[in-house]
C-alpha cells in the first residue's frame, strides 16, 4: 500500500520536474515546482521524517518559491504582462496542475482513511522515535558549531545579496 | 523502512538527472536556478532516506543545512538575476560570453 503511494508520488514529482524544466513560462514552471515540493514533502512523510516534511513545505514551497515568484513578477514589464494575462490563464491549461495536485490530495486522504488507520500507524511507527526531539538534541549538542556556521553563511548571503542588487548609481549617493 | 531503498535511489537519481538537463539545456538564468533547486532536492531526499535507514537523525541535520544553503544560494542568485536584467534587459546567459576581459 505504502509502496503504491510512494510510486504515484514519485511519478508526480518526476512529471512536475520535467514540466518545470521544459516550460516556457517562468510562472507556470514555478507553480509546477510548488507541486513538486509538496510531493517531495509527502515522500519525506512516508519515510518517517515528519519534521523534514514540514520544513520542506514551510521553507521551500513557502519562502524560497515566494522569493522566486517575487523576482519574476518584479522583472515583468507592466503593460505587456497585463495584456498577456488574458492568455496566461485558461481552464484547459490549468487542467494538468489541478489533476496532479488532486492526486496528491487523494493519496493523503486514502492514507488517512483506509481501513482502521493501519496505514497511518505504519507510517507513524516509523517516526515513533520522536525524531523532532532527536534533531533538537543533536543541533544543540554535537552539531552546535554547524548551526553557528549556517548562521554566518546566511548573514554573509544577506550582505552579499544587498550589495549585489543595489543599483550602481545609488551606491555613490548613499555615501556621505 | 517500508519503501525499498533501490526505488528511492533511482528516484533521486532521476530527479538529479532532470536537474542536470535543465542546467545544461536552458539559457534563461531563472530556469538554471530552478534546475539547481531540483538537484538540491534530489540530494536532500537521499539524505532523509539515509537518516531513516540508519539509527539516529544525522541525515535530517544535513537536510537542515542543505535547506539553509539553498536559501542563501537563492538570495545571492536572485540578486545576480536582478543585476543582469538591469544591465542587459534580458536573462539570456549567452550574453554573458560577451563580457570583457
Amino acid at each position: 500500500m505504502i509502496e503504491t503511494i510512494f510510486a504515484i508520488t514519485a511519478v508526480i514529482t518526476l512529471i512536475c520536474a520535467l514540466i518545470t524544466v521544459s516550460s516556457h513560462n517562468v510562472v507556470h514552471a514555478l507553480l509546477f515546482m510548488v507541486i513538486m515540493m509538496l510531493a517531495i514533502a509527502l515522500i519525506f512523510f512516508l519515510l518517517g521524517a515528519p519534521f523534514a516534511a514540514a520544513l520542506q513545505i514551510i521553507v521551500y514551497a513557502g519562502a524560497i518559491m515566494v522569493l522566486f515568484i517575487f523576482v519574476t513578477m518584479m522583472l515583468h514589464q507592466g503593460e505587456r504582462s497585463i495584456e498577456g494575462e488574458k492568455t496566461l490563464f485558461t481552464l484547459s491549461g490549468a487542467l494538468l496542475p489541478v489533476l496532479l495536485a488532486l492526486t496528491l490530495f487523494v493519496e493523503v486522504l486514502v492514507l488517512l482513511n483506509t481501513g482502521d488507520g493501519s496505514n497511518l500507524n505504519q507510517v507513524v511507527a516509523l517516526a515513533n522515535r520522536d525524531t523532532t526531539k532527536e534533531i533538537g538534541l543533536l543541533l544543540f549538542g554535537p552539531y552546535h558549531q554547524l548551526v553557528a556556521l549556517a548562521a554566518l553563511m546566511l548573514l554573509s548571503a544577506l550582505i552579499g545579496a544587498i550589495h549585489i542588487a543595489i543599483p550602481a548609481n545609488s551606491k555613490t549617493e548613499g555615501q556621505p | 523502512m517500508i519503501i525499498p531503498l533501490g526505488w528511492l535511489v533511482s528516484f533521486s537519481l532521476a530527479l538529479f538527472a532532470i536537474g542536470v538537463f535543465g542546467v545544461v539545456a536552458r539559457r534563461n538564468l531563472i530556469f538554471i536556478m530552478i534546475s539547481i533547486e531540483i538537484m538540491l532536492n534530489a540530494v536532500a531526499l537521499l539524505f532523509v532516506a539515509g537518516s531513516t535507514l540508519h539509527p539516529g537523525s544525522d541525515g535530517q541535520i544535513i537536510y537542515l543545512l542543505i535547506l539553509a544553503m539553498a536559501a542563501a544560494e537563492v538570495a545571492i542568485g536572485l540578486a545576480l538575476v536582478i543585476t543582469m536584467f538591469r544591465r542587459w534587459q534580458s536573462l539570456d546567459v549567452d550574453l554573458l560570453s560577451k563580457m570583457r576581459g
